[in-house]
């Protein structure tokens, strides 16, 4: 169409073994930006909220948006769409690498995949050809692996998405992996895949993406990428040190949650800080396509116990493996990482997951007999090897594999998740950080830090510094930051490019893709009509606002240490607030008036 | 002097923004894949690799074309095809040894690295890391040589 859409979606029906093509629908691609929130309403329109997440009329669909595939702002994302297993909420993961352009590349800008294989099957696209070939010899295989053969059996070009071991067994928080140590994360998309018996995507496309104004684009993105070469964060903090920057200054904030959230701060942390990883295994950084930044650190153990080479961990990963177990075991974190990759499941549950085990054990509510080892705080063998039992089905790692929840639960002690809606909540502790609580609480897709990064301003001055204890405004500042994010997945835009840029230049670049004449207050409401929109999946889903909440001892017990000693979060005081400047009534129900204003009812 | 784009491996980080920039200047989409730059990844060895026309002095491609259609500019030191002679029959194709000159289906055309003509290369332009640059003098090898000269007086004592 030569405006940053092709205008085309791949079907795919698993159980019919058919491929076949469909045009898009333009007005939901305008009024839902791309990505996330027109594969939402794709979702919406196409499968009962109510249904089994893991049953075969649950439908997965890999979206990009107007962006993905150009350059600009580090514009290549896509976002994997599906009911959560893990959740039962919608589920959007975002994935950079090198896939997500390659599938654009190919023609499509969505593949909406049905129904079920009777036996293990991957999806190949070359360009306008799509077929189902069996992947019975792929299964079992590492997402590494997967890759591997797949280019030596297909094309040696052929950029892949699959799922490892851990999403075959559908463990909860199973997710996809592309270009070997990229991965839509979280939710346990890659579960959802592997209850397909799809193993694998993998694309080969040798065409392009087109600007409806080329001038206006390349202008654009000339402006947007001096800033990013300009900004702080982008083109100093994020390039030095990766997302692992982040280890010290939230440690010295007193927002990271150690020991499953028992302390704020944790005395080993620059044992497993970004700096440490540079004077230990980073052999080098790496963007995206598309990037400027390049937060990817490409490392490689030199260990005696370990070995092994990758990329990461990132921040989130070196706290959940580390600092959330007690773990100061660099070597060990890293290989865990690894295998988590390897293994195709999310590190941020997995290593919650290990951390809320561990707190059962030490509380003699585990036993070393159920667990098949002792699980003390600080063990980083223990760390690596529950990781492995998790990834390959063995042990007590059936049970690891059902999240924090689901685990903690099955043992008595719900309230020692460190979830909300199930989902385990990341690297910021919400009683230091009270915007981040209501972040929690309040993303549609359970625990969940990316859809409205508070930590910006509230700890790195961005674009404004707020105070992380005061709670006043913070409503609205959740529901901006919440909005702008929706904008930016579905863009196919990097998130962390928010940090030097925003809206306007957002706007900008899908204008000049598109050829539209959005204004910025058009594209808020966008991301306001896409967040209302996966509000509405996970009422119908059931899922009710009475789990906007957050884990007892977020909520009840003081953090015991640290600047922000003696803190709990005082959700309950933000999020009337937060109903009222979302428009939804004091029950947190969308109103009829807001959905009718934003074209929903 | 004659100017080139020096490419110092070091620097790039695999974002293979110059194939998009050179794509989109040139064929007018994002379209890597017909891109006149390469970037490849190697990820198991750390390694990211650039590479492109180098505007041989003495091109195979010139000698091989049959129509006279590839000419090399004495001052600019470019090597061109002049796409109203060229008759898409890829013998350049396969005379490059670098694979640096590629036939192009919707043209029908043989095409390459022109260092975009009369204007700054696009690919220097939209380069993050400063990995490319355009310069008559080869600052990546410089700057090698300085390094080892450094290394070299640090190792030297007080005379």
């Amino acid at each position: 169409m030569g405006n940053g859409w092709h205008g085309k979606l791949l079907r795919v029906n698993l159980t019919a073994k058919s491929c076949t093509t469909e045009p898009l629908n333009m007005e939901w691609a305008a009024a839902f930006v791309g990505g996330r929130g027109l594969a939402s309403r794709y979702l919406v329109n196409e499968i009962d909220p109510a249904v089994d997440p893991l049953s075969s009329a649950n439908k997965l669909i890999l979206a990009t948006g107007p962006l993905t595939g150009t350059y600009g702002a580090a514009n290549g994302r896509y976002m994997v769409v599906t009911k959560s297993p893990l959740t039962g909420t919608i589920a959007c993961s975002n994935s950079g690498g090198y896939f997500p352009c390659e599938l654009k590349y190919a023609g499509y800008d969505l593949v909406i995949i049905e129904g079920k294989a009777d036996r293990p099957l991957y999806l190949k696209i070359h360009n306008q050809q799509a077929e189902l070939a069996d992947a019975s010899h792929l299964w079992g295989k590492t997402t590494g692996e997967t890759e591997d053969l797949i280019r030596a059996e297909f094309h040696g070009d052929a950029k892949v998405a699959s799922i490892g071991p851990a999403g075959e067994q559908m463990v909860r928080f199973a997710c996809i992996v592309n270009d070997k140590h990229r991965a839509a994360g979280r939710s346990g998309v890659g579960a959802v895949m592997g209850s397909k018996n799809l193993k694998a995507v993998a694309v080969r496309g040798t065409g392009g993406v087109a600007a409806a104004n080329k001038e206006a684009f390349r202008d654009t993105a000339r402006e947007t990428l001096k800033l990013l070469r300009e900004h702080p964060v982008t083109a100093e903090g994020l390039p030095a040190l990766g997302t692992a920057i982040l280890v010290n200054i939230i440690n010295q904030s007193g927002a990271l949650p150690t020991r499953n959230s028992q302390c704020g701060t944790f005395e080993a942390a620059e044992e497993i800080s970004g700096e440490r990883l540079v004077q230990t295994f980073l052999k080098r950084n790496k963007g995206c396509m598309g990037c400027v930044i390049a937060c990817g650190r490409v490392t490689r153990l030199a260990d005696p116990r370990f070995s092994g080479s990758g990329e990461g961990p990132e921040y989130e990963s070196l706290w959940s493996l580390g600092a959330a177990c007690g773990v100061s075991d660099l070597a060990a974190i890293v290989k865990a990482n690894y295998l988590c990759d390897e293994y195709g499941m999310d590190t941020i549950t997995m290593g919650s997951t290990v951390a809320c085990a561990m707190e059962l054990y030490e509380r003699g509510i585990l036993t070393e007999a159920e667990a098949g080892m002792p699980l003390k705080f600080g063990d980083g063998n223990a760390v690596v090897k529950l990781v492995e039992m998790t990834g390959k089905g063995e042990g007590f790692g059936c049970q690891a594999g059902l999240g924090s929840y689901r685990l903690a639960e099955k043992y008595g002690a719900p309230e020692l998740s460190m979830s909300v809606k199930k989902q385990e909540f990341p690297a910021y502790d919400g009683r230091a950080i009270q915007g981040m609580g209501l972040e929690y609480a309040t993303s549609n897709r359970g625990g969940c830090h990316v859809r409205g990064y508070l930590v910006s301003p509230e700890i790195l001055g961005v674009p404004e510094k707020l105070d992380p204890q005061v709670i006043e405004g913070k409503a609205a500042w959740a529901k901006a930051f919440q909005d702008v994010t929706a904008v930016v997945d579905s863009a196919g835009v990097c998130l962390f490019t928010t940090f030097g840029i925003g809206i306007p230049q957002v706007t900008k670049l899908i204008n000049a893709a598109t050829g539209s004449a959005f204004s910025e207050e058009e594209m808020m409401v966008a991301g306001d009509r896409i967040y209302n929109l996966e509000r509405l999946f996970n009422l119908k889903a059931g899922i009710d606002p009475s789990q906007d909440t957050l884990p007892k001892r977020i909520l009840g017990e003081p953090l015991p240490d640290g600047p922000m000693k003696g803190s709990v979060s005082r959700l309950p005081e933000m999020l009337p607030e937060y109903y009222a400047a979302r428009g939804w009534d004091p029950k947190g129900i969308p109103t009829p008036e807001k959905t009718s204003s934003l074209g929903l009812a | 002097m004659q100017k080139l784009i020096r490419i110092e491996p070091s620097k790039c980080i695999g974002c293979k923004s110059c194939e998009m920039a050179c794509s989109f200047r040139h064929r007018g989409e994002f379209a890597p894949s017909k891109s006149r730059i390469v970037n490849e990844v190697f990820m198991e060895e750390a390694q990211f690799i650039t590479v492109t026309c180098m505007q041989c002095n003495d091109p195979w491609c010139l000698k091989a074309c049959p129509k006279g259609a590839i000419s090399k500019d004495l001052t600019s030191g470019i090597v061109e095809v002049d796409e109203l002679k060229c008759v898409g029959c890829r013998t350049c194709v396969s005379a490059c040894p670098f694979g640096m000159i590629k036939y192009l289906d919707e043209s029908g055309k043989a095409d390459k690295c022109n260092l975009c003509g009369t204007d700054f290369p696009e690919c220097v332009t939209f380069c993050p890391t400063h990995c490319l640059k355009y310069s008559e003098e080869d600052l990546p090898l410089r700057e090698k040589v300085l390094r080892f000269a450094r290394t070299m007086k640090d190792g030297q004592g007080e005379v």
